[in-house]
């Protein structure tokens, strides 16, 4: 979870097939009620490759603009043959659908809750910004955050050196939060050249959006 | 230069305007516009700024004549129907001189339509939505970084001509997330002493209106205003060529289109094939006088749009049907490929490949 535009989706799929390649089964879940492009299932071609199951509204990326929740997501809370990562979208507004399975979620007691963070969105780029969504997604969820995903990153433009001016941010967050850095994403042709420099480096493969790139 | 920040470009677009001094934003939701509100509703409080969400789209194209009136820099987004229901408001602001900027992100239609992205509004943008005789100065940004560059320039133009402007984007320039460097140059000031702001008893009353009872005088009013654009089409047309110097086959193409139709002239010259591409930035005024003489060098040209062909018309009149000009398109919120672009040039270029 996490600002829009973090990039919780690309990372919640690399996770998932993280955990996959780990020999966990694993199933993601769109919780995405608020974006209209760039949706979890743009992912589905590599989840199907690691053998990911994707769980997600069939109305996603498509014509029909209706905030709309798969009966399927009841999984996350039901299903315990497989581990759930959650990709719910959209600041606040987003975590609202998360909140229908709070309940349950914390009664389970056995879950992550990451905050997604990028250190070069405009309005995460100082610690207010941070605490301040960070703030508004847990009183619209009802769930406490217990970890941190690095996700800095300029698109595109990402060097080696982007991830490192990231880092004593991040720890300043994790500091200011009380909230362990789970991991720090990296693009996977940059994971060579940062691998032991940054702990809990994880490899990314970027879904690629569109032609136009 | 500023650091660079990773934006949407709905969302740069509306911390764009706020630095550009926009300060009185109208609006109402809609898909795949709704960041720019959004944003609006989070950040205008902080500025000292107002943020309305209308009861509709025409309550708030009407707020918007009423700010710019008072000669505030103003702001309204849509995306295609909404625009639709704005463009009487439009008119007005053009029959009253008023400045002020116009977004769209455009999606499929017409009617209802669907939310992903299209550029079929370009009619209604450039041969005018609403009625009478006026133009929109109309600007086309092909990434969220040209986005920001040209939310500041149109409300200069705005401004500087006393005309509304307008922004038209698309579904994925809006939705994507690029990096940009939100670089403000010194807002420039404008006279305005025209506004409706009181005249605290010591000048005459200032009257903005579209209303004209003689039509002698209604078509003098129009004369003026024409002339006015014909200054604009002379000086402020913008456009970027690539790769045009050798061409032998000119792509016209604006907004995403170009993004996509650029990696189609790269893998066109892989192939041997002197490929090129000319893109309007300025929709009105279209670049009339560059596709002119490309056209004295080029064997022809194909125009790329997310709609059935509509800009095609305006490139076959700019080159005055001198050369055969082949359409490639895509439309209802579909994006072509490179492939199907390259696979026209290769057509046009006499399919030897």
């Amino acid at each position: 979870m996490g600002h829009y535009g973090s990039g919780k989706t690309n990372a919640a799929i690399n996770y998932a097939i993280l955990l996959k390649t780990k020999g966990i089964d694993t199933a993601i879940y769109d919780l995405d009620i608020v974006n209209p492009y760039f949706r979890t299932v743009d992912g589905k071609n590599l989840l199907d490759k690691y053998g990911v199951e994707l769980v997600a509204s069939k109305y996603a990326a498509t014509n029909v603009d209706v905030p709309a929740m798969e009966a399927g997501n009841y999984g996350i809370v039901d299903n315990r043959k497989k581990h759930a990562v959650v990709d719910v979208g959209g600041d606040d507004r987003g975590a609202l659908a998360l909140g229908r399975y709070a309940k349950d979620i914390i009664a389970e007691n056995n879950y992550d809750m990451l905050l997604v963070v990028n250190k070069y969105r405009f309005e995460t780029k100082d610690i207010d910004g941070v605490l301040n969504i960070k703030d508004e997604i847990e009183r619209a969820c009802n769930i406490k955050f217990n970890g941190i995903v690095n996700n800095s990153n300029l698109g595109n433009e990402t060097t080696a050196q982007t991830v490192l001016d990231s880092i004593a941010f991040i720890e300043e967050v994790s500091n200011k939060t009380g909230l362990k850095i789970k991991f720090t994403c990296i693009r996977e042709d940059l994971y060579h050249s940062l691998q032991g420099n940054i702990k809990n480096l994880m490899p990314m493969q970027i879904i690629k959006y569109g032609s136009w790139q | 230069m500023a650091d660079k920040v990773l934006m949407k470009g709905n969302e740069a677009l509306a911390e764009a305007a706020i630095m550009a001094g926009c300060k009185h934003y109208y609006g109402y939701p809609i898909t795949p516009q709704t960041e720019i509100a959004a944003y609006m509703a989070r950040r205008m409080p902080k500025v000292g700024g107002v943020f309305l969400q209308a009861e509709s789209e025409i309550a708030a194209i009407n707020m918007v004549i009423g700010s710019a009136a008072a000669g505030k820099r103003t702001m309204t987004s849509s995306s295609s129907p909404g625009i639709s229901l704005k463009s009487e408001g439009i008119s007005y602001l053009a029959g009253c001189d008023l400045p002020a900027l116009i977004v769209n992100v455009q999606r499929g239609g017409p009617g209802l339509g669907g939310i992903q992205p299209s550029q079929a509004d370009y009619f209604q943008a450039i041969k005018g939505g609403g009625h009478g005789d006026y133009k929109l100065i109309v600007l086309a940004p092909n990434s969220v970084q040209e986005t920001v560059d040209l939310t500041f320039k149109g409300f200069d133009l705005a401004d500087k001509y006393r005309m509304p402007v307008m922004l038209l984007s698309d579904g994925t320039i809006g939705q994507m997330m690029e990096p940009v460097s939100l670089n403000q140059s010194k807002n420039a000031t404008y006279d305005k002493s025209w506004a409706v702001t009181g005249t605290y008893g010591k000048r005459t009353k200032n009257i903005v209106n579209s209303l004209c009872l003689r039509p002698e005088e209604l078509e003098e009013w129009n004369k003026a205003r024409y002339e006015r654009y014909n200054k604009i089409a002379k000086e402020e047309t913008l456009y970027e060529e690539y790769l045009t110097e050798d061409a032998e086959i000119c792509i016209v193409a604006f907004g995403i289109a170009s993004r996509v139709s650029k990696n189609a002239v790269n893998a066109g010259r892989k192939l041997g094939i002197k490929a090129g591409m000319i893109r309007p930035i300025t929709l009105w005024p279209f670049p009339n006088e560059v596709l002119a003489q490309t056209a004295k060098r080029v064997k022809a040209f194909i125009s790329v749009e997310l709609s059935m062909g509509q800009m095609i018309d305006d490139v076959k009149l700019a080159i005055n049907c001198s050369r055969p000009v082949t359409l490639c398109s895509r439309s209802g919120g579909m994006i072509m490929s490179p492939e199907e672009i390259l696979q026209k040039i290769i057509e046009v270029d006499g399919g030897k490949q």
